[in-house]
């Protein structure tokens, strides 16, 4: 095995027994020194995964955190030293854990920290004037694809994740039971969650996908009868998020 | 819904949206910074000595791992549904009554 | 290689701070004695969003220094591309003053640890780790500095000293080096020498910056004294009178104040920099 190999090995398993090789520097065996390089791979790690999953730390509790947080980084360390990107694997992390199944919605609500995260380090585009989706002949809108802001995110929970992040971190009314889809819009610099409207998630889904926007209102009606696209609209004009509209005759 | 019918829902809808965005939004009012910017920081610093974390077996053992005292978790985990019956303990998923 | 010396981008020889997010309005307001920043590379590898707006605000109003945390350089496994390919990316964007990285290892096969991760000073790791100073500077082609690690250990193994190993480095990559006064009274204290001694076997006339930091005192199993780099306190007595003795013998030279736990508000991180201000000022009288 090689030197690193051998001092990497223990740093992610208390088990392994501390590299041989090392001193005090004063000839004596380096003992519980080399735990202070375990002490910091496993508390940074740990910490760094608190504080990318506020709501969830809130919820289950700083102590029960720190616990799941040191078996997910010693079995998923991150791949990448870019420490904003790390956590990607913890809501089906939190899935598997038996003690956990109280709580079926943790995973989904971090899956909305995750895609507040990665709104918050999303590129910067320039909203469209309102004003020129009005401009256009209806025929035209309707066979138009219209861009959304690079940091939108989309999530689709069984449960209330909106209500429970909100109750949870920003002081919200508690959540009643029921399924929500939740928009991620960045205004500025700071990410936001929305609750998007019935049918919203097709629109918005659809809209992604590069389909127009008659299709995206198509597909909100099949999944929604009597859809109507006001609500959804007015969010994603009120949060700066739609930065194109290509024609039909582009 | 036929071509003209969505003509004009569509063209309501756009009015409407323009209508309602222009008026003073209480969603930006909402808007501010609550931590994503702390989230995942690297730095070159160490952690917090020799505490044992880093050594710590305890919670090692996988699906034997119990929960301590919960958090805000405690606090949701009785919500009416939609019938009016009660789940104990949790929130549980609810069948979405949206077309496959 | 790009030139680095354009007057108005290099580091001033004055105290700096390490950046925080939450410092922006007061140090754009009340910089005080603060002359330059310096932001840890990784926490800027995204696409947008506030983390570059605020560095392309910064960069109008005072040198920036690009320090990495994450390169990996003295690790047994080749430089991660990817990661070379986006601090290039970054460098080249933010055109920085200064690209500084550690003497230190960080990933393993493909786990990034998170942690500076010491090694032994051998011939074979100087061959190594100057091979990989040579791709870093090639690819974002600049000179980069050196920063000398915390010890918590030492090994067996190592049959140079760290003074050695860092001269013998300049000399082979020539690279310039970042010399970390806490990090020099944390080894000694852990390790048992003289700070001293090391300061004066250092190749001082290759420092192109000089950090200062707080650090916890804890002790080991036997009740020697064990100094954790914490950045999470001021700045302590025996490091700055460490630092009088570097400044003394290298001149003036850029000063950054790291605080990266427990970040106080920005008056506490100022007097860490006032102090070195007047570490500097002593210096020219």
């Amino acid at each position: 095995m090689s030197a690193q190999a051998d001092f990497a090995g223990g740093l992610l398993n208390p088990d392994h027994p501390a590299p041989k090789g090392l001193s005090d520097g004063k000839g004596r065996a380096a003992g519980r020194r080399y735990d202070v390089y375990r002490n910091n791979v496993t508390t940074s790690l740990a910490e760094a995964l608190a504080t990318g999953f506020p709501a969830v730390t809130r919820l289950i509790g700083e102590e029960n955190m720190k616990g799941l947080a040191r078996m997910h980084l010693r079995a998923s360390p991150p791949v990448s030293p870019v420490l904003a990107q790390y956590g990607e694997g913890f809501p089906k992390f939190l899935a598997s854990v038996d003690a956990l199944s109280p709580y079926p919605y943790l995973p989904d609500v971090a899956r909305l920290e995750l895609a507040l995260r990665r709104a918050y380090h999303a590129a910067d585009a320039s909203p469209i004037a309102p004003e020129l989706l009005a401009s256009l002949p209806t025929e035209q809108l309707v066979a138009a694809q219209i861009g959304l802001a690079p940091a939108i995110g989309i999530l689709r929970s069984a449960y209330p994740i909106h209500d429970i992040w909100t109750y949870t971190l920003q002081g919200g009314p508690k959540p009643g039971a029921g399924p929500q889809d939740v928009l991620v819009l960045r205004r500025g610099y700071d990410p936001l969650p929305v609750e998007l409207p019935a049918g919203g998630f097709s629109f918005v889904t659809t809209l992604l996908t590069g389909q127009s926007f008659g299709v995206a209102c198509d597909m909100a009606e099949a999944a929604h009868p009597g859809f109507e696209p006001t609500d959804t609209l007015t969010l994603l004009l009120t949060h700066d998020a739609i930065t194109h509209i290509h024609g039909p005759d582009r | 819904m036929n071509t003209n019918a969505k003509l004009i829902a569509v063209a309501g809808a756009v009015a409407a949206a323009l209508a309602a965005q222009t008026t003073p939004a209480a969603a930006q009012a909402k808007e501010k910074c609550y931590g994503v910017s702390q989230a995942g920081q690297n730095d070159c610093a160490a952690g917090p000595g020799t505490t044992c974390a880093g050594t710590s077996t305890v919670d090692y053992q996988g699906n034997a791992w119990t929960l301590v005292d919960v958090g805000t978790c405690a606090e949701i985990d009785l919500p009416a549904m939609a019938d009016g019956t009660e789940r104990k303990g949790s929130l549980s998923a609810l069948e979405r009554d949206l077309p496959a | 290689m790009r030139d680095t010396t354009q007057p108005d981008n290099h580091l001033p020889n004055a105290p700096g701070v390490g950046f925080k997010a939450g410092h922006f309005d007061d140090l754009i307001a009340t910089p005080g004695p603060v002359q330059w920043v310096e932001i840890h590379a990784e926490n800027y590898m995204g696409d947008g969003g506030r983390p570059l707006a605020q560095l392309r605000a910064l960069r109008n109003v005072m040198p920036v220094s690009l320090h990495g945390v994450g390169l990996s350089i003295g690790g047994e496994s080749p430089l991660d591309g990817a990661h070379l390919a986006r601090l290039r990316h970054l460098c080249d964007w933010l055109n920085p003053a200064s690209f500084s990285e550690h003497l230190a290892w960080s990933t393993h096969d493909t786990a990034f640890l998170n942690d500076l991760l010491p090694l032994p000073y051998t011939p074979a790791t100087l061959a190594r780790v100057a091979d990989h100073i040579d791709q870093v500077q090639q690819a974002l082609g600049r000179q980069m500095l050196l920063e000398n690690p915390s010890s918590y250990l030492a090994f067996d193994a190592s049959i140079l000293s760290e003074t050695e190993f860092l001269a013998e480095l300049v000399h082979r990559a020539g690279c310039g080096l970042l010399l970390d006064v806490n990090n020099v009274f944390v080894s000694a204290t852990n390790l048992g020498f003289s700070p001293q001694d090391y300061i004066a076997a250092f190749p001082l006339h290759h420092v192109g910056e000089i950090h200062i930091g707080g650090h916890d005192a804890q002790a080991d199993e036997h009740g020697a004294p064990l100094l954790i780099d914490s950045h999470a306190a001021p700045v302590a007595d025996p490091v700055w009178a460490l630092l009088d003795d570097v400044l003394a013998r290298t001149g003036p030279r850029p000063v950054l104040v790291e605080w990266d736990t427990d970040v106080p508000d920005w008056p506490v991180l100022a007097q860490d920099a006032t102090r070195a201000d007047r570490a500097l000022e002593a210096l020219a009288s």
